[in-house]
């Protein structure tokens, strides 16, 4: 009687834990396959902000530009902290 | 009546009939403990492993080749899963209609399609390398005798600017090109497997044994600065269309930490899409090609002279008539400008004063100034095909070898040789060992010349940008800038071709604390009447990519920002060829 029951135990324990177990292995796939899809946006990311094209659109649709020299004026960290 | 007790039917069974039961089973029982023993001792192995292959599986982990990133973790290259699609031709069955959907997800014509399944036999790829998605909707098709396999495929966002420096995979995902193929052991993944065992709808249950751990590639941190190696790639591609050069090579270097900050290289290609590559676009000139310098070779020499004492930048000398002959050669300045000091011979790089100031030097004091810096020996980067060039042994030079190699002839060396060598002057003294990964603590560097010498002759560069100098157009506003041109006859068939050079700039900003090394090769800029002197197509391509990169890097500058007047075009010196 005793041994029948602990059978049945085992074979219930055993069931629930592969059914965990399958449980962590859909999960695991599902964590994989967001891998994956980082690395896809990584790479959509970089191909957006890729230079040439910042740069193209910066100069050509905002027409924006490098200030030359004659407009920069450099601040020297010692000056700018006497300054304070 | 009793019929039992009748004699008419008493039993008389025969003995053996008895017997012969017991022996049948007996030996029933024998046959069926035969086969137990059989099947379970014998046999065991063989049914066990029958057993389990009805349930456990064993499972490949695949791992991921490891990105490249730039110095600041900007991806360059990039690793993304994608399906193959391929075909047992004999085993595949399909309606009309599901013919022209897989023609139309897989792009190909169907009547290509036909062809590629009629030619072959067993096996066949019906293409290659496509996206997820589309494999996704293929396999909803539910064609039998078609098939999909996984396969990394690897994306350079950069493309073509910085395609010669990574270089680029194969197929199966294994380094081919560049730092690719350098770093193979490093990026490449080891795939692992595992054995577990799956239940009646085929999910996995238990995990039973590891068999192998995948292992991930490792990421890989360039030296490249991205923004850098853009503004290098965009302002060269300018000057080679704007000099209708046949190539160019441009090397950014750190001077602080001999990191290299860009290396590009025209032509080139975009690696993303490989279906027309040429050696030409292949190649990584700048670190497997060399070129004679020219005058860029003269500060060493004169650096030798100032070491071993025969000269100071004041002494003059006598470069009077502008030619000076050696046995039966004769060398030749393109000006007249009469009595020089050794300053002047390299702010307008006059051949004869070189030649004369390496005259009165011993060749092997030469030799090891040569070979201190690194020409003749690769660089070893660990990059494949590293060029070394060529430096010839000492005891063999002959007096007018001597001379033309003091400004850069009957010498060869990479463009990344050249760039490295002018660290000595631009870091006090210290050659720099190059690294094409990022380094985080400035490596040790080599003393070659004292810090007294490398001061001297950063001095001298600076002149030879002044407007009096070969090279007024490499100036950067803001900046001191220290430099020199070079403009070579490019050597064909064991000759010097008349009319094909090859022009280059290698200097060093901000001169009072140099913080970046730019060497700039053109190949036979060809758009006309000298249109081809360093200082005329390679210079503003320093200038510009110098400005740009200490701004981008914050350096401060180091000068009064004043508009640079440059000379009327066409009046500037040139330098001697």
């Amino acid at each position: 009687m005793l041994l029948t029951a602990c059978a049945l135990g085992l074979v219930t324990s055993q069931h629930k834990a592969r059914k965990l177990f399958s449980a962590l292995e859909r999960e695991q796939e599902h964590a994989k396959q967001l891998d994956v899809e980082w690395g896809q946006l990584q790479l959509e990311q970089s191909t957006w902000a890729m230079h040439a094209r910042v740069e193209k659109i910066a100069r050509s649709r905002l027409h924006m530009r490098v200030p030359d020299a004659q407009h920069t004026q450099v601040v020297v960290r010692a000056a700018a902290e006497a300054a304070r | 009546m009793n019929y039992a007790a009748s004699p008419v039917l008493a039993l008389h069974l025969p003995l053996w009939r008895s017997r012969m039961l017991l022996v049948l089973i007996a030996s029933g029982f024998l046959v069926l403990a035969g086969r137990a023993v059989y099947l379970q001792g014998l046999n065991n192995d063989f049914l066990q492993q029958k057993g389990q292959s009805r349930y456990s599986r064993v499972l490949d982990i695949s791992a991921n080749r490891g990105k490249i990133t730039d110095r600041h973790g900007e991806a360059l290259a990039i690793s993304t899963p994608v399906k193959s699609v391929w075909a047992i031709p004999e085993e595949l069955q399909y309606s009309t209609q599901q013919r022209t959907n897989l023609a139309a997800l897989l792009e190909i014509p169907p009547r290509e399609l036909d062809k590629r399944l009629n030619d072959a036999s067993g096996f066949v790829y019906l293409k290659r390398q496509i996206p997820p998605e589309v494999a996704q909707r293929v396999s909803e098709l539910r064609i039998s005798g078609l098939f999909q396999n996984r396969e990394y495929r690897r994306y350079y966002p950069g493309g073509e600017v910085m395609a010669q420096v990574l270089g680029f995979t194969g197929a199966d995902d294994a380094g081919q090109e560049g730092i690719e193929l350098a770093y193979q052991s490093t990026l490449a993944g080891k795939s692992g497997s595992r054995r577990v065992i799956k239940d009646r709808l085929g999910q996995i249950v238990e995990d039973t044994e590891s068999i192998r751990e995948a292992q991930n590639g490792q990421d890989l941190a360039l030296a490249l600065d991205s923004r850098v190696q853009n503004l290098a790639f965009s302002q060269l591609k300018l000057a080679v269309d704007k000099a209708k050069a046949k190539a160019g090579a441009i090397v950014v270097l750190d001077a602080k930490t001999g990191e290299v900050l860009a290396l590009a290289n025209l032509p080139t290609y975009n690696p993303n899409n490989r279906s027309r590559l040429s050696g030409a676009q292949l190649r990584n000139r700048a670190i497997t090609d060399t070129f004679e310098p020219g005058s860029t070779l003269k500060p060493f020499t004169v650096a030798v002279a100032i070491e071993q004492g025969k000269v100071t930048p004041g002494s003059v000398i006598g470069t009077a008539s502008g030619s000076f002959s050696i046995g039966r050669a004769t060398i030749h300045d393109a000006h007249h400008f009469g009595n020089m000091t050794v300053a002047q011979v390299i702010q307008r790089s006059s051949n004869v004063g070189a030649a004369k100031i390496a005259l009165g030097l011993p060749a092997e004091a030469m030799w090891n100034m040569f070979d201190q810096v690194g020409f003749g020996s690769a660089p070893r980067l660990g990059f494949p095909g590293e060029a070394g060039g060529r430096l010839r042994a000492y005891e063999r030079w002959r007096p007018i070898e001597q001379a033309t190699m003091a400004y850069g002839h009957g010498i060869s060396v990479s463009l990344l040789q050249l760039a490295r060598a002018y660290t000595i002057f631009a870091h006090d003294g210290e050659l720099m060992p190059l690294s094409l990964l990022r380094v985080d603590a400035p490596p040790a560097g080599k003393r070659v010349i004292s810090v007294a010498t490398a001061r001297k002759l950063r001095d001298m560069l600076e002149m030879a940008v002044q407007p009096d100098g070969t090279a007024p157009r490499a100036r950067v506003m803001g900046y001191r800038v220290a430099g020199k041109t070079g403009t070579a006859h490019k050597e064909e068939n064991g000759t010097y071709a008349q009319h094909k050079y090859v022009s280059s700039f290698v200097g060093l900003a901000p001169a009072s604390d140099p913080r970046l090394v730019i060497a700039v090769m053109l190949d036979e800029p060809s758009a006309g009447q000298g249109q081809y002197y360093g200082g005329v197509v390679a210079a503003p391509v320093f200038s510009a990519v110098m400005g740009g990169a200490l701004r981008m890097l914050g350096v401060p500058p180091d000068t009064p920002l004043k508009p640079l007047e440059l000379p009327p075009e066409g009046s500037e010196i040139k330098e001697s060829v």
